[in-house]
């Protein structure tokens, strides 16, 4: 974390790429802007708010079950369902990217031109139809396939192609001149990637990776549509008791704030790291940033 | 090989009508997420701390939440607040939600690829507030910002997909048609992938062929 200083140079240097610092008529056209819009949010709160109460979203009834031992455990068991299924696909699609991204840095065409083809076959498919490929065709030969491993499957060939992008850019990104000095001093090819690329490498994609798995863990909500039992699912049945007055709304916040609580935790956690690494580097690699924008790690570099 | 063209002969009207609802649902949702991300891109860049504290609040909630989540929330308890849209529209409204916080980022983070040098540099010549955001900031950061624009309308492309989820018939739809038709699966999800590609394709050679030629020196 940058102390209080060095954030304000950033806040300063940042924000006088559009404008200078504020003068006495700035600062006050600003303060106007700044009542203005607060109120403008407010309001606009204020009427979500209405809405909510005006339509009986805040009554006791919507949320007494959630009081319910037998509901928490119920949500838990959502919950579960999402870390086991994130968890399961993180470790293959880690594996999986692993293989790839070596076979596309290898030296030898016949496994690079199938990894690329893969990797860039894998990325362009929507995930949902990776997901149906598992789910639909063996259910329409009567093979049993747990609901989980269909979207395992799904959520390792695409997050596994995106992170084998990721490690092949890590890897890519230590300066040649480590690989000549390795090989100078007399290394094999297996030493200069174990003992020279890749503990440079993993520091400076840490944060993309994190944030890649970030990515898959939002991404196991796609377990609804296939009837997966996670924390989405859960919450659509929770969501549908009649008893209570259908409490979507209710429902649908708690499950948002689950999956926020978790999801921002890693994303501080890869902005944690990406700081760190920036701050005392340990590679000569440029560190990868923890993707911002788009779901494409990969095109990030 | 003859029943795998024989699945898109038999069934080419739903393919067509699936697929040309994704690219309604992309069109729309793009333009939307293009309005609002740019809108609370400015938000994030500007001089009001009330108004940056909104955007940050917003991208950081949206980017954390699942999409799935975004849809189930439009179609399911949207409707309990006495706000009717239908599913179309809901489909819609939550790919621009969702998309329009990624957009916003793209717009900042190419904003601040600008060396703060030139802007200051183009004050020092006595431009205005205006000049320097049209003539010297915007042309550079726009070309910043198109790949990565890319890369998030693409990733938006593929997303539609989930709306097949919430009632909506496009491209992501047809498996679920198909299962009753009793269509070999294999063959209708290859067309979809293979539809997928034409429409994908040529938005990732364009994007790899404007990162080249925009390529800036700093």
């Amino acid at each position: 974390m940058p102390d209080g200083r060095e954030r304000k140079v950033a806040e300063l240097s940042q924000a006088s790429i559009l404008y200078d610092l504020p003068g006495p008529r700035a600062k006050r056209r600003n303060a106007i802007l700044g009542v203005v819009s607060t109120a403008g949010i407010i309001a606009l709160l204020a009427f979500i708010g209405y809405k909510f109460a005006d339509t009986g979203q805040f009554e006791a009834r919507k949320w007494e079950q959630f009081q319910y031992a037998s509901v928490q455990r119920e949500l838990l068991g959502g919950l579960w369902a999402t870390l086991k299924a994130a968890g399961i696909a993180a470790v293959l699609a880690l594996l999986f990217g692993a293989v790839f991204a070596s076979a596309r840095l290898s030296d030898k065409w016949i496994l690079r031109t199938p990894a690329t083809f893969v990797v860039e076959l894998f990325r362009a498919i929507p995930l949902l139809i990776l997901i149906f490929f598992g789910y639909y065709v063996p259910l329409q030969y009567g093979w049993s396939i747990d609901k989980l491993w269909a979207l395992v499957i799904g959520l390792m060939l695409y997050n596994g192609s995106v992170l084998a992008e990721i490690f092949r850019a890590g890897i890519n990104a230590v300066p040649y001149g480590q690989t000549e000095g390795a090989y100078a001093i007399g290394m094999r090819k297996n030493q200069v990637l174990r003992l020279i690329l890749l503990p440079q490498a993993v520091r400076s994609m840490l944060p993309a990776i994190v944030s890649q798995l970030v990515v898959l863990l939002k991404d196991t909500a796609l377990g609804f549509i296939i009837t997966y039992p996670e924390l989405l699912f859960v919450g659509k049945q929770i969501g549908g008791r009649l008893p209570f007055g259908l409490p979507y709304v209710p429902t649908y916040l708690i499950v948002a704030a689950i999956y926020i609580a978790i999801c921002g935790a890693l994303s501080a956690l890869a902005w944690w790291l990406q700081k760190r690494m920036g701050r005392t580097p340990r590679t000569a690699a440029k560190v990868l940033p923890a993707q911002d924008a788009g779901e494409d790690a990969a095109r990030m570099i | 090989m003859g029943e795998f063209f024989r699945v898109l002969t038999d069934n080419g009207q739903l393919f067509v009508d699936g697929f040309t609802n994704t690219v309604k649902l992309f069109l729309i949702a793009a333009v939307g997420s293009l309005v609002l991300g740019t809108l609370l891109g400015a938000m994030r860049v500007s001089p009001v701390p009330a108004l940056r504290a909104f955007g940050a609040t917003y991208v950081n909630l949206v980017r954390n939440t699942p999409l799935t989540l975004v849809f189930a929330f439009l179609v399911f308890a949207v409707p309990k607040l006495d706000v009717n849209i239908d599913y179309f529209a809901s489909a819609a409204i939550a790919l621009t939600v969702y998309t329009s916080a990624f957009v916003c980022e793209v717009i900042r983070s190419g904003v601040n690829t600008v060396a703060a040098g030139q802007a200051e540099a183009a004050r020092a010549l006595g431009m205005t507030f205006a000049q320097v955001l049209t003539l010297i900031v915007l042309p550079q950061a726009l070309r910043a910002m198109v790949p990565p624009m890319m890369s998030v309308f693409i990733a938006m492309l593929k997303n539609t997909t989930i709306a097949a989820g919430f009632s909506v018939l496009e491209a992501g739809a047809i498996p679920a048609y198909m299962a009753e038709r009793g269509e070999p699966q294999f063959a209708v999800l290859l067309w979809i992938t293979i539809g997928f590609l034409i429409l994908i394709l040529p938005l990732v050679a364009l994007q790899r062929f404007l990162e080249r030629k925009w390529r800036v020196a700093r």
